[in-house]
């Protein structure tokens, strides 16, 4: 059967219940009893192997299968949820994810088979019919004992079978040593593959490797943590041996001893219940070595090293919005009237000569209007259909955060609200990341270590909150925490020593412009670098993706309380709401968004303060901006007139623009400028076509302030 | 460009007038001519970014060759023509030229000669035709196009 044309729908369905089974899991977390949760992750798991089996995508069937089992035996009462099991359920859902990735950019989905997590959840099951129901990390713990009880002599758990026992035998018989060895490579090593390649070469110049763990094929994969063992048939004795492996640099440790076949055996039995067959151990031997060695590590490691495969491909699927079927009946409602409209204007045009002029004009202005009414609608409609709520990324973060606290060793906890704002699809795709960033910058910089935190006398755990609202044409997210601050000292200290700045501009710097250095490229004041932050490609990529979209960052923060990160994003990228103005005879856009009012100023009520034009409005004093000197342009006006000042408004800040003339509101479309000249002027955020053709162009308001 | 031709290949030009002298433009770059008509400033730009137009709902930036080259600025007359022009690296612009007089074929063996010049605007061009007895300047467009370090 083709499915290539369900596949759209599979991806957006996985997704949703992939993104489902998360939230679940991690409310399963805190309330390990509740039966709707249970039931919930039951039914989208069992959702999403039918799915994946329609599609043919044998491997992620099987992996949903048998988290399906775990979660069957959890709602019969057979398993209790433990913390052990939430993990690997996670790392279950991160495997799945890294499938769905698979699938969506190369149409496969890859060949991971992710064994070790399909046996840690037999284990999970086989614990409780073996009544022992142990949590898992306390079986981690045994094997790990276990292994350091033959002194890192791994090669000891090297299952043989009858075939190999008879050429080792043979090999003993001969006068040939048999040697097991176990070699390690240090951590920092970042091609194991490589280096384990080197040994290989260098014991086959001695000798002959029979038998290795993990296959020979794994290790070349690189699918191996830290260590693999071989068994080699040599002439030469242990020292030697042990040389050779010891010339290839980058290994930690390597462990050899002559292998005792009655030993080996013992090891066996005393690892696999008596009446083991020995063909079945063979079998386990492919499942269960990369499991004992690996434990869970290796499953992200080989997941990563398939993600960055099949990357650089287009995706094979585009980019969809789901709509709402009433948004499209308003949408083909609109359409009608659209076209009546039209229908109208042409009988009133067609009926001009039969009328008197003064008529049949009243009757065309008429149907003008109408027809604006209905193009706005329509304009409205459109960007709704365009939206979705911003749930789609914000959803991922609790997860996230989750993960975050184990990793950080600090108790947090996020909060977060307004996950039902809508957004253009195109910017909540892209406000991802950099959310993300705010989001770990938050969790790892900001808040304080658990001591610092009872000395300040905070709450043991730390929050972090991200909400979501809508302010007129803009949709503002703010990241928030209670945690340390921003230290301004400390950056002020750390730009010197980078040379970012002078001792004597530091001096002169208000708090602001500190803060605002924390948004140059690689500036971060980490004293440690983690993983999770600390490279100082954070802030800048921050900074320059929300502007990418058209939007702005804002940081407030007070030391030793916590600081604040606004995220401010226009609700829609095309078409805007926008004020016509003239200045110096050209005619320039603003966007009505960010205009508060409208006054009428005379000349002398400007004042100046600090040698800036400012005027008292109303109590508060806003600075004036000549428009014409900014945009070097002579204004049409005298000197003694009145001027027509616009307040508009960025954040918590006010200026007064000066223009000569107003056009009046109108609804423009945005067009970029073209390759060349877009992002060359700062005060220009694009361009627009006039009813007559013309171009006119948008002024930045935000910009200008 | 010209690496990659084959021997014997013939390249089309249209042929410009800035002032008296006569330059081709390689046909494959240009996407339209259009007649002069009014150019929207756009503020703190250099001189030879004049602006931008309105072509078929699409915007594009327009800019004076004559200014690039460092000549006197343009006069139009009835006969100035826009020349819109597709490059890779820089997208759709606009160039402003005095005329538009005629397309040429030249032969890239016979008729284009590559001279190292050493005035001014030598690095404006790729090299010179010889065609019906006069000479056309070439000009490589990248280059006009490219910004001054």
């Amino acid at each position: 059967m083709d499915v290539s044309q369900y596949l759209e729908i599979f991806l957006d369905e996985t997704t949703e219940h992939l993104q489902n089974l998360n939230t679940q899991i991690l409310e399963l977390e805190q309330d390990s009893e509740n039966m709707d949760t249970i039931n919930e992750i039951f039914r989208a798991a069992h959702s999403l192997k039918g799915m994946a089996g329609t599609m043919g995508y044998k491997r992620m069937q099987t992996l949903t299968h048998d988290m399906e089992n775990v979660f069957s035996e959890v709602r019969n009462g057979t398993i209790k949820v433990k913390a052990g099991m939430i993990d690997i359920l996670f790392q279950c859902l991160d495997a799945l994810e890294e499938y769905t990735t698979n699938i969506r950019e190369t149409g496969d989905e890859g060949t991971n088979e992710n064994a070790p997590l399909i046996k840690m959840l037999n284990d999970v099951l086989n614990n409780t019919s073996g009544a022992k129901e142990q949590p898992e990390k306390e079986e981690v713990k045994k094997s790990e004992a276990e292994t350091d009880a033959n002194g890192g002599k791994k090669w000891l758990d090297i299952k043989l079978n009858s075939s190999d026992r008879l050429v080792i035998g043979e090999a003993q018989k001969q006068g040939k040593k048999v040697f097991g060895v176990t070699v390690k490579v240090q951590e920092s090593c970042l091609l194991k593959a490589a280096r384990a390649f080197l040994v290989f070469k260098a014991i086959e110049e001695l000798g002959e490797v029979i038998i290795s763990s993990p296959s020979a094929q794994d290790i070349e994969d690189e699918r191996f943590e830290l260590d693999f063992s071989l068994v080699v048939i040599t002439d030469v004795d242990v020292d030697k041996l042990l040389g050779a492996i010891n010339n290839v640099s980058e290994i930690d440790t390597a462990v050899a001893d002559l292998i005792n076949l009655d030993s080996m055996q013992s090891n066996e039995e005393r690892k696999s219940s008596a009446d083991h067959a020995e063909n079945t151990a063979k079998n386990e031997v492919k499942a269960a070595g990369p499991a004992v060695s690996g434990q869970t590590a290796v499953a992200p490691a080989a997941d990563k090293k398939q993600a960055a495969k099949p990357s650089g491909g287009k995706p094979v699927v585009n980019r969809t919005v789901r709509v709402d079927i009433e948004k499209l009946d308003v949408l083909m409602n609109l359409v009608s009237e659209l076209i009546i409209a039209k229908n109208s204007l042409v009988a009133a045009s067609t009926g001009t000569s039969a009328k008197s002029g003064a008529a049949a004009q009243s009757g065309v202005n008429e149907q003008i209007e109408y027809l604006e009414s209905v193009t706005t609608n329509l304009h409205e409609s459109v960007m709704k259909v365009r939206m979705v709520p911003i749930e789609s990324v914000v959803n991922k973060f609790p997860r996230m955060i989750r993960d975050l606290s184990k990793k950080l060793d600090k108790k947090m906890e996020l909060y977060m609200s307004g996950e039902e704002t809508e957004l253009d699809r195109t910017v909540v795709d892209e406000i991802g990341d950099p959310l993300m960033h705010l989001l770990r910058n938050s969790a790892d910089h900001g808040l304080e270590s658990a001591e610092l935190r009872a000395q300040r006398g905070k709450p043991p755990v730390g929050s972090i909150w991200l909400d979501a609202y809508q302010d007129g044409n803009n949709v503002v997210i703010e990241v928030r925490d209670d945690g340390n601050g921003i230290d301004t000292q400390s950056v002020k200290q750390k730009a010197i020593e980078r040379g970012t700045i002078t001792q004597e501009q530091a001096a002169n710097m208000s708090e602001k412009e500190i803060i605002d250095l924390l948004f140059l490229p690689s500036f971060s004041t980490a004293k440690q670098v983690t993983d999770v932050s600390g490279r100082g490609v954070g802030l800048d990529v921050v900074k320059s993706k929300i502007e990418a979209l058209s939007g702005e960052v804002e940081v407030k923060s007070k030391y030793g309380e916590g600081s604040t990160w606004i995220v401010r994003l226009p609700l829609t990228l095309a078409i805007i709401q926008s004020l016509m103005v003239v200045i110096g005879g050209e005619k320039y856009a603003i966007s009505l968004g960010s205009i508060q009012t409208i006054e009428d100023v005379l000349p002398e009520d400007i004042k100046l303060v600090q040698n800036k034009e400012v005027i008292n409005l109303r109590g508060s004093v806003i600075p004036i901006i000549r428009l014409d000197k900014e945009l070097d342009v002579e204004s049409a006006k005298g000197k003694d007139e009145n001027m027509i000042v616009i307040i508009a408004k960025k954040g918590d800040k006010t200026a007064g623009f000066v223009v000569d003339e107003l056009l009046g509101q109108q609804e423009i479309v945005i067009k970029s400028m073209g390759k060349y000249i877009d992002n060359k002027c700062k005060l220009i955020s694009g361009a627009t076509i006039l009813g007559d053709g013309e171009v006119a162009l948008i002024l930045d308001a935000n910009a200008l302030i | 460009m010209d690496e990659l031709r084959v021997a014997g290949e013939t390249t089309q030009y249209i042929v410009i007038k800035l002032g008296q002298e006569q330059y081709g433009i390689d046909i494959r770059y240009i996407d339209n001519i259009v007649r002069m008509q009014h150019i929207t400033r756009v503020p703190k730009m250099p001189a030879y970014l004049k602006g931008v137009i309105n072509l078929r709902g699409e915007v594009i930036p327009i800019m004076s060759i004559r200014l690039k080259m460092g000549l006197s600025a343009d006069e139009e007359t009835k006969a100035t023509r826009i020349i819109i022009i597709k490059l890779e690296q820089y997208g759709t612009i606009g160039m402003i030229v005095d005329e538009v007089k005629e397309v040429v074929t030249l032969d890239t063996d016979t008729q284009v000669e590559k001279i190292a010049y050493d005035k001014d605007d030598s690095n404006f061009l790729q090299g010179v035709g010889k065609y019906d007895g006069g000479l056309i300047s070439l000009l490589d467009l990248n280059a006009v196009v490219q910004e001054k370090v």
